[in-house]
């Protein structure tokens, strides 16, 4: 791939991203966090693809610990996510209350 | 399938796994959008999980993914069981440094998937061997400040370490990496592997060097920080691996939380770069006490009863809780305390600041757990010209947020902080654990003012008794 491309990839979708985050109000911050440390589960791919090719003993070694704290990362990351989801869903249940 | 028609069909998979790759790019980014708004923000969750699933599974069709699916199997369950080990029954207190831990996992992840890619050098491109050691420099550095940061917010490392020239020890070190990763690409061929180590060796020591360094008041930027970190770490090595999927996600992640990072510092009112280099007030503040200036400093205990009274016959409560109240879970007592006063026709407001507990919209989360409805609280700029006519105002474990040396003392480390206006209300009720700084480890002035009354304890067990007394009323 071409440099130029992968930075006109890398800057669109961090503007975009920017734009989108921008309007979010104090409380969605916490959870926003614990969504970006989720997604950041996505380099699982990456592993899996490297892991996938990997010959040598050495390459098999990293590349397994690389699918095990990337599997940690997107599990645990969903988990936090998801609790905090949960949170909010009561939050709507019981506006109205006062 | 015959020879003829394989790389055909193996062509077709190939096209199907790009656009489920696409799809899933896609579906990252309309999650966010949705989790920005708190009503559409658990449909968000759920796309981005699509997102996840669907990205992770078409890349076992992948055209290199040929081998090792055993093991691959097995770091996936290893993987995925310690966290759901770790995520388990986790309390909301504890969420911050868990997506600390996760976050530093994932930057040690792409760093060592970036590792595996230099061994190979021979196939790469200069561009790519240069970008690959960025994604390896970068992920090292958040997988071993993550670690550190978690450390950090567990209570295992304490207060910040300083020596003398660690900026430029810090600039060195990265300089020197930067010099052996140069070395590496000019080298061509075969990466040296004792070159490699150091190379390693060294960004991991930075990534610890650069969070020994920073304050623990500021330990909830380094959350977000290193999530970009992480991010932009990923977006490199997705590049190295020609997977777009990895590149959008990565600088999502690196935008979104760059986004959340700066608001984090605009409402405590400290440039990034002060965070990250230090600032001269943040070098030695735990020594800063308020004793060496005045030796005649004595907070006035209340009684519950006490509590409870004034409380009883106010017209307007602004409540400001702190992270000592989720540490209690006191959030439940005290929502059950509002509502008896609520009976009593007292206005109760809740006054939340933007950094209040260990992240921003910490508290926030935390009272909307409760029930307390959304429009009871207020943020700083809404409520902040409220307090002049409050007849009581309830601190529950927020300390640093309320500090009025932020605003009167020039030499303390928060100066410039806008916190909330507590100390213009007629009193002020602070419920805290014990004698003591909050996790700034500054001595907050407020609570030796006349209109200031303390009530000693465990938020939850204080407000129990308050709860008491105001039944017997």
């Amino acid at each position: 791939m071409d440099g130029f491309i992968a930075l006109y990839i890398f800057i669109l979708a961090a503007i975009t991203a920017y734009e989108v985050i921008s309007k979010a109000p104090a409380n969605l911050h916490t959870p926003l966090i614990s969504a970006a440390c989720f997604i950041n589960g996505i380099v699982l791919v990456g592993a899996i693809i490297v892991m996938g090719k990997a010959e040598t003993n050495i390459e098999i070694i990293i590349s397994f610990i690389a699918v095990m704290l990337a599997t940690a990362n997107a599990v645990g990351g969903y988990f936090i996510s998801a609790s905090m989801m949960s949170l909010f869903k009561k939050n709507n249940k019981n506006t109205g209350n006062l | 399938m015959s020879d003829l028609t394989q790389p055909i069909a193996q062509g077709f998979a190939q096209n199907i796994a790009q656009i489920v790759y696409l799809i899933s790019a896609l579906l990252f980014l309309f999650g966010l959008k949705r989790m920005s708004l708190p009503t559409t923000a658990k449909r968000g969750l759920s796309y981005v999980v699509i997102a996840m699933l669907s990205a992770v599974l078409i890349t076992f069709i992948h055209r290199e993914v040929q081998n090792n699916y055993l093991w691959m199997a097995m770091a996936i369950f290893i993987g995925g069981s310690v966290a759901t080990f770790l995520t388990k029954g986790i309390k909301f207190t504890e969420t911050p440094k868990m997506i600390a831990l996760f976050t530093g996992l994932g930057g040690g992840s792409a760093a060592a998937l970036a590792a595996v890619e230099i061994i190979n050098l021979d196939y790469l491109s200069d561009t790519v061997k240069y970008i690959a050691l960025a994604g390896a420099l970068i992920g090292s550095i958040s997988f071993s400040g993550s670690l550190i940061t978690y450390l950090k917010l567990q209570g295992s490392i304490k207060g910040l370490i300083h020596f003398p020239m660690q900026q430029w020890l810090n600039a060195l070190i990265l300089v020197v990496a930067i010099t052996f990763g140069v070395a590496i690409v000019l080298n061509g061929g075969q990466a040296d592997v004792t070159s490699l180590v150091l190379f390693f060796a060294l960004s991991l020591s930075l990534g610890i060097l650069v969070t020994i360094s920073i304050s623990d008041a500021d330990t909830h930027i380094l959350i977000a920080l290193f999530n970009i970190f992480t991010g932009i770490a990923i977006g490199l090595i997705g590049y190295v691996l020609l997977n777009p999927t990895m590149m959008i996600a990565g600088f999502l992640v690196a935008a979104a939380s760059l986004k959340l990072t700066l608001s984090m510092t605009k409402s405590m009112n400290r440039p990034i770069s002060n965070v990250l280099f230090g600032d001269e007030a943040t070098d030695d503040y735990s020594n800063l006490s308020l004793d060496s200036s005045n030796t005649n400093l004595i907070a006035r205990e209340l009684q519950s009863n006490d509590a409870a009274m004034m409380m009883a016959f106010a017209k307007n409560i602004i409540i400001v809780p702190g992270y000592g109240m989720a540490v209690a879970q006191a959030q439940h007592k005290l929502w059950e305390m509002s509502k008896l006063l609520i009976d009593k026709d007292v206005n109760i407001r809740f006054a939340v600041h933007p950094v209040a507990g260990r992240m921003p919209g910490h508290m926030n989360v935390l009272l909307a757990e409760t029930g307390i409805p959304y429009e009871s609280i207020y943020d700083i700029d809404e409520i902040n010209g409220e307090f002049d006519s409050t007849d009581v105002v309830l601190l529950i474990g927020a300390n640093d947020t309320t500090n009025t040396s932020a605003r009167n003392d020039q030499n303390s480390p928060i100066f410039g902080m806008p916190i909330l206006n507590v100390d213009r209300a007629k009193n002020v009720i602070v419920i805290k654990r014990a004698e003591g700084t909050g996790f700034s480890n500054i001595d907050n002035p407020l609570f030796y003012q006349k209109n200031t009354g303390i009530l000693y304890g465990d938020a939850q067990s204080v407000l129990g008794k308050v709860v008491g007394e105001l039944k017997k009323l």
